[in-house]
């Protein structure tokens, strides 16, 4: 009787989504915490913040958001595609949303390069020597984006996870969830991007 | 139909334990896990109160002592108090009492008992490595925390992860309680101790991750040095005290309130009568969730705040004793005409009672912006959180373990023995942290390893009271593990309960229930 049981799956989507999204909540509140810093340090050396965003490299953060953003877009489509049952479609879309993610994190990868180059990574001797807000302003961007880039990561290796699942056979299009759930992670991933982006690039 | 002690499901013998999903096994780890975390701390504070025992060094050096001091309230915070009562009691009973099988997420349930260990393995880790243990005090104010030599980036990079286990736990209450609740299980039918835990999830999912943002930053300090809390570039140290206390705040009533919910079930089944004022019991635990959130700043009142976000953060602070007396008073009437029976579970929520009462009001002598000025830092403030953590959630704990104890194990302990214990638990426990709100009146600093000749008497005094609290502690501990093997056969219902988890066998099967109940009256309605 009770072996019967144990033998049954337990399966419920609205609760595995609920448990989501307080993940998500806590994701909001871990990079609240940053963006608190960042009003406070803003307002108390908004000259500095004036001066250093400008030295940021506007058209490569303009490209990135376009990449995430599009990234978003392939993960939704792959999503639609796996319900409408095409999971080979659905491969083809997630996977265009992993590549997208490398791209940003090379993109990425290449901006904090630039700017090692020119001395200014945090404890630097050449960015000690400016103004305070400039050191602040670089210790947040490190930070905050370093966060962020730690979340694409994580957030690749989700969708390559989903990758093998949906072909093993294990996610499909009665059984869409996990897809659904990992989808719903790169979104917030990608959102947080969207806040990062003008906070950093465009307010001068 | 077999226990779940013995169905062990895929594994054999001790990896049937740590690497079971269900929910009563990983309540059952977690309650060995922490109960073994809490003889370190109380050792550690034993050590504490001997070398305060006179003035000048007495059994050890100073920085062997801010070392102590600093573990002891490492250990206590965050792998006792703070797990303590959700992931033991909260893990084991919540799923039963709302009639589910298991919790929402089992597998989940079960990585958080891992992340837990793995954080306090880091925690220990790090007293070997690197600069030795930390002395920063358990809160890791910067610009100190920044600069000392010992081993503070692995300590906080343990807590860290406590905290990713701690929201893991939030997560699966949260779900578990709005998801599982068996059929006729309405909101205002839950038991209390279940709104304890909702509301405490909350919290956990809310504002741990903010401390957790706090502590990376200042691993990043530490590790890489951004400047963010750093005052020597830019940084303003006043933040780092903002974002710790935006979580460390709310972690107060992480321990408090289903220490609440666990008087709120014990009262009514020893005094035979619904609980008086329900809803009103149910609502204060989330009013206190949600102001509780907004009062952090009463631990900064010297620290340079403005003066109108003291104003408002005591003002707060004054609000919140609201909720808090609303329980109390309820409480007390739930006992109005009841048909006591004072039976060790019971003696233990009034003792509860009766010491929040005293470290409830001690609090608002220092959410009022004058006093606080004379007593901010001083042995006032020890005092008065050991008065809630202790005498509150330590006290909540012990009257859980005395109430479920039957139900968890199948074996009834020695009924005598428990009122001796609680008798030197009473008796110590004031003597020891009374004359610490005396001698904090008296201008006594916390934390100082030395102190003038006038304040000798009372740390006696302190002193002695400890050891009287330890013997309660071995005499009522060593009465529970002698009968957890040797006691005899509980019934299923010893207290006449009429909660969920006493209409099933002790102990419970795997299970829990072989048919999801039909529930169609309220947790406390005898007749």
């Amino acid at each position: 009787m009770i072996n019967d049981r144990s033998m049954e799956t337990h399966r419920d989507d609205l609760g595995s989504t609920l448990g989501m999204w307080l993940f998500l909540l806590s994701e909001i509140l871990l990079f609240g915490g940053l963006f608190l810093l960042y009003a406070i340090y803003r307002f108390n050396y908004s000259q500095s913040f004036h001066l250093a965003a400008e030295s940021l490299n506007r058209p490569i953060g303009a490209l990135n958001t376009v990449i995430l953003l599009t990234s978003s877009l392939t993960m939704a489509l792959s999503l639609y595609a796996l319900k409408q049952k095409q999971s080979l479609r659905s491969l083809c879309f997630l996977l265009s949303t992993i590549l997208l993610g490398l791209l940003f994190l090379f993109n990425k990868y290449w901006e904090w390069a630039s700017k090692f180059e020119h001395g200014v990574y945090p404890n630097a001797t050449r960015l000690l020597e400016r103004e305070r807000g400039e050191v602040l302003f670089y210790g947040l961007y490190y930070s905050m984006t370093g966060l962020h880039a730690l979340h694409v990561l994580v957030g690749i290796g989700l969708l390559t996870a989903m990758v093998y699942f949906i072909r093993k056979g294990k996610v499909h299009h009665e059984r869409y969830l996990p897809l659904e759930n990992s989808g719903l992670y790169w979104h917030l991933v990608d959102i947080i991007w969207v806040f990062l982006f003008p906070l950093f690039y465009l307010i001068t | 139909m077999p226990s779940f002690y013995e169905e062990n499901g895929r594994f054999r013998g001790f990896w049937a334990w740590i690497f079971s999903t269900d929910h009563k096994r990983i309540g059952l780890l977690y309650l060995l896990s922490i109960l073994s975390f809490y003889a370190i701390g109380v050792l550690l504070g034993f050590l504490i109160r001997l070398e305060l025992i006179a003035p000048g060094p007495t059994i050890m050096r100073p920085q062997t002592y801010n070392a102590l001091f600093t573990l002891h309230g490492v250990i206590m915070i965050f792998l006792f108090v703070i797990p303590g009562i959700p992931a033991i009691f909260g893990n084991f009973f919540l799923p039963i009492q709302i009639g589910a099988r298991d919790v929402a997420f089992p597998k989940l349930n079960l990585l958080s008992w891992w992340i837990y260990m793995g954080g306090a393995a880091l925690a220990i880790l790090s007293l070997f490595t690197g600069g030795g243990p930390i002395d920063t005090g358990w809160t890791f104010y910067v610009p100190y925390s920044l600069r000392t030599p010992v081993n503070v980036p692995l300590a906080v990079l343990g807590v860290f992860v406590l905290g990713f286990s701690s929201i893991l736990t939030g997560i699966n209450m949260v779900t578990t309680t709005h998801q599982l609740r068996a059929p006729g299980m309405t909101w205002f039918r839950l038991p209390l101790f279940v709104w304890g835990i909702y509301a405490t999830a909350w919290i956990q999912i809310l504002v741990t991750p903010v401390v957790g943002i706090t502590l990376l930053l200042t691993l990043m300090e530490r590790l890489v040095g951004v400047g963010i809390f750093d005052p020597a570039k830019g940084g303003d140290p006043l933040l780092y005290q903002h974002l710790f206390w935006i979580y460390s705040h709310p972690a107060v009533y992480i321990m408090i309130l289903p220490a609440m919910g666990i008087i709120s079930e014990i009262l009514p089944v020893f005094a035979r009568r619904t609980i008086f004022g329900y809803k009103a019991i149910a609502f204060s635990s989330l009013a206190i969730a949600i102001v509780g959130s907004f009062v952090w700043g009463h631990h900064m009142f010297v620290s340079g705040q403005s003066d109108v976000a003291s104003v408002v953060f005591s003002l707060l602070t004054f609000l919140v004793a609201v909720p808090s007396g609303v329980k109390v008073f309820n409480w007390v009437s739930t006992l109005y005409k009841g048909s006591i029976e004072v039976a060790p579970p019971l003696l233990f929520a009034l003792t509860f009672i009766f010491l929040f009462a005293i470290g409830g009001l001690t609090g608002l002598f220092q959410g009022a912006l004058a006093t606080d000025v004379h007593l901010h830092d001083t042995y006032w403030v020890v005092g008065h959180f050991h008065y809630v953590i202790f005498g509150g959630t330590g006290f909540a704990i012990f009257g859980a373990l005395h109430y479920w104890f039957p139900k968890m194990f199948g074996r009834m302990y020695h009924r005598k023995i428990p009122y001796i214990a609680w008798g030197l638990l009473f008796v110590g426990f004031n003597t020891l942290y009374f004359p610490m709100l005396l001698l904090g009146w008296q201008g006594m600093p916390r934390r100082y390893f030395d102190y003038l000749p006038q304040f000798h008497s009372l740390q006696f005094l302190s002193t002695i009271g400890s050891w009287i609290l330890i013997g309660g502690l071995i005499l009522m501990f060593g009465n529970l593990v002698h009968c957890l093997f040797k006691g005899e056969k509980a019934e299923s219902n010893p207290w006449g309960g009429a909660t969920l988890e006493w209409q099933i066998p002790s102990p419970p099967p795997r299970e829990n229930f072989d048919e999801i109940p039909l529930v169609s009256k309220g947790p406390y309605e005898y007749r």
